[in-house]
């Protein structure tokens, strides 16, 4: 995908897309209690510590728990067809993502896939996934 | 059957379909209408409930209408925020808070081409960092891969699922105020062959995006026996909020219409098989799919068997959607206040070709967002 407009970070998730530069996917975890959470938070919403969070890089790998194919995107200029996707990271939490460097027809629920990332102008990037190497 | 000591004594809908009308105009229309349905006037309302207006949704009809309340609600939960307020309403006339409560929506959508495919998106949300930079249709993208995942998960087919759209405009057909009214029937080779936006659903899976808007008006059960219409009891509701995120709800296929319904069902003192008919949102024909299930009308994963052989079309066991649905009636964008409307007229008989015979009870169900939040009214009547 083209890279596209993503608003700045903010205190909370700051962490997590400072990572994104090194090209790392981070999950936030709870020092506490072990719970895992996306997107980030100022709490945990496994045991409600605000104190004991922390990010930690991910494999970068998941599973597919499913997908659409978009034909008519919101976004002018955007090429269509391209796939949406709910990917299970292998650490549990679920992310919206695209599904590239594969037909959009090809793709199935429980594919594995591995993470790959789109630069984006300010020095961040953007992750998105594709077929995990066999 | 348990009630509430609540009743709703007054339903009507604003004009239908494209109106040029601005969204006060709408909301006076089906305000009107209530009220004369009701045999009542602006000067006996001092409860309000709406939105959809303006970021002072209660406030800003208050001013329109002339009225000060005494009570008003303005939850902003999408198509279930008017069955949230059918509860809230309930409450507040119980505890004397107000006496006549009108709960009201409307929406020129259609005229003023107002929807975007993206939807509303806020850039201080989670969201706007972490899902819209991919570009789904907000909400049809969530709906689909709920599809695709209710497909892959139960072994059922497309073909399958285009019946909810066909039923619905065998519905519309019987509803001279349906926007598909005349539109002739559709079939599940129509359904699979429109055109695919995101993909297992195809544009005739979606709902209407027309203007339109309703009005529904509350009392207590003891004064509503002094008016006009047969009154519909308020006999339980519930409710659940679920999620903003795409990414929230961990199973897809299983939503929070499963609490919602048992809580107002118990409230009731009925279980699903002592309800009549049926309205439940009809976004998208999977949602359709995922709240009759979670209902408990049949089994996980059995809804789209269930409602093959003409099941939830006029005639059929399981009256569904009787005005036709968002799918082929209305769909202003919070459908959820026409939901009451119709069940109201249900009940009182009012229905003419559509009427299901001798409906005593009735359940509508509203979803709002992304499968976000979910509220079931249950009413009955005497007789």
């Amino acid at each position: 995908m083209k890279a596209p407009s993503v608003p700045p970070a903010d205190v909370v998730t700051a962490g997590w897309w400072d990572a994104t530069r090194e090209h790392r996917l981070a999950v936030q975890r709870c020092a506490e209690c072990s719970g895992v959470q996306h997107p980030p938070r100022s709490l945990c919403i496994h045991c409600g510590r605000t104190d004991t969070l922390r990010f930690d890089t991910a494999a970068g790998t998941g599973v597919v728990d499913s997908f659409t194919v978009v034909y008519r995107s919101p976004v002018p200029d955007t090429d269509v067809p391209y796939v949406i996707a709910r990917v299970r990271l292998d650490e549990g939490v679920i992310c919206l993502t695209r599904l590239e460097n594969a037909e959009p027809d090809a793709w199935r629920i429980g594919d594995r896939v591995a993470v790959d990332w789109v630069d984006l102008d300010d020095g961040r990037a953007l992750p998105v996934f594709v077929p995990a190497p066999r | 059957m348990n009630g509430t000591g609540v009743a709703i004594v007054g339903a009507a809908e604003s004009d239908l379909g494209v109106t040029d009308q601005p969204i006060l105009g709408l909301q006076t229309q089906a305000i009107t209408r209530a009220l004369d349905d009701a045999g009542l006037a602006l000067r006996d309302v001092d409860g309000l409930a709406t939105t959809g207006i303006s970021r002072f949704s209660a406030t800003q009809l208050a001013d329109w209408l002339g009225i000060q309340p005494k009570w008003t609600d303005s939850t902003f939960a999408g198509g279930s925020a008017y069955e949230m307020y059918v509860a809230r309403a309930a409450q507040a006339i119980r505890a004397g808070q107000a006496e006549t409560v009108l709960v009201s929506f409307a929406s020129n959508q259609r005229s003023a081409r107002s929807r975007s495919l993206g939807g509303v998106v806020e850039a201080h949300t989670p969201e706007a960092q972490f899902e819209t930079p991919y570009a789904p249709l907000y909400p049809l993208s969530y709906y689909a891969m709920a599809a695709q995942r209710y497909l892959h998960e139960f072994g059922a087919t497309r073909e399958q699922l285009a019946e909810i759209a066909v039923a619905a405009r065998e519905w519309a057909l019987l509803n001279p105020k349906a926007f598909r009214y005349g539109a002739g029937p559709l079939t599940v080779e129509d359904v699979l062959a429109a055109p695919m936006i995101s993909s297992p659903l195809t544009t005739a899976d979606c709902c209407l995006v027309t203007d339109g808007g309703g009005a529904v008006v509350l009392t207590s059960s003891e004064r509503a026996r002094d008016l006009r219409k047969t009154p519909v009891e308020v006999l339980g509701y519930g409710e659940r909020t679920t999620n903003t995120s795409m990414t929230a709800v961990d199973n897809l296929t299983l939503t929070g219409a499963v609490g919602s319904s048992a809580d107002a069902l118990a409230r009731a003192g009925l279980s699903i098989s002592d309800i009549d008919v049926i309205e439940v949102y009809d976004s998208f024909t999977i949602t359709v799919a995922l709240t009759l299930e979670a209902l408990g009308v049949c089994g996980r994963g059995e809804a789209l068997d269930f409602i093959q052989d003409g099941r939830i079309r006029p005639g059929g066991q399981l009256p569904l959607n009787t005005n036709g649905g968002g799918l082929s009636y209305c769909h202003p964008g919070q459908y959820g206040v026409l939901l009451l409307v119709e069940a109201v007229r249900q009940l009182r008989g009012e229905c003419g070709p559509r009427q299901v015979a001798g409906a005593r009870t009735a359940l509508a169900h509203g979803t709002g967002g992304i499968l976000s939040t979910h509220a079931t009214v249950i009413l009955g009547v005497d007789r």
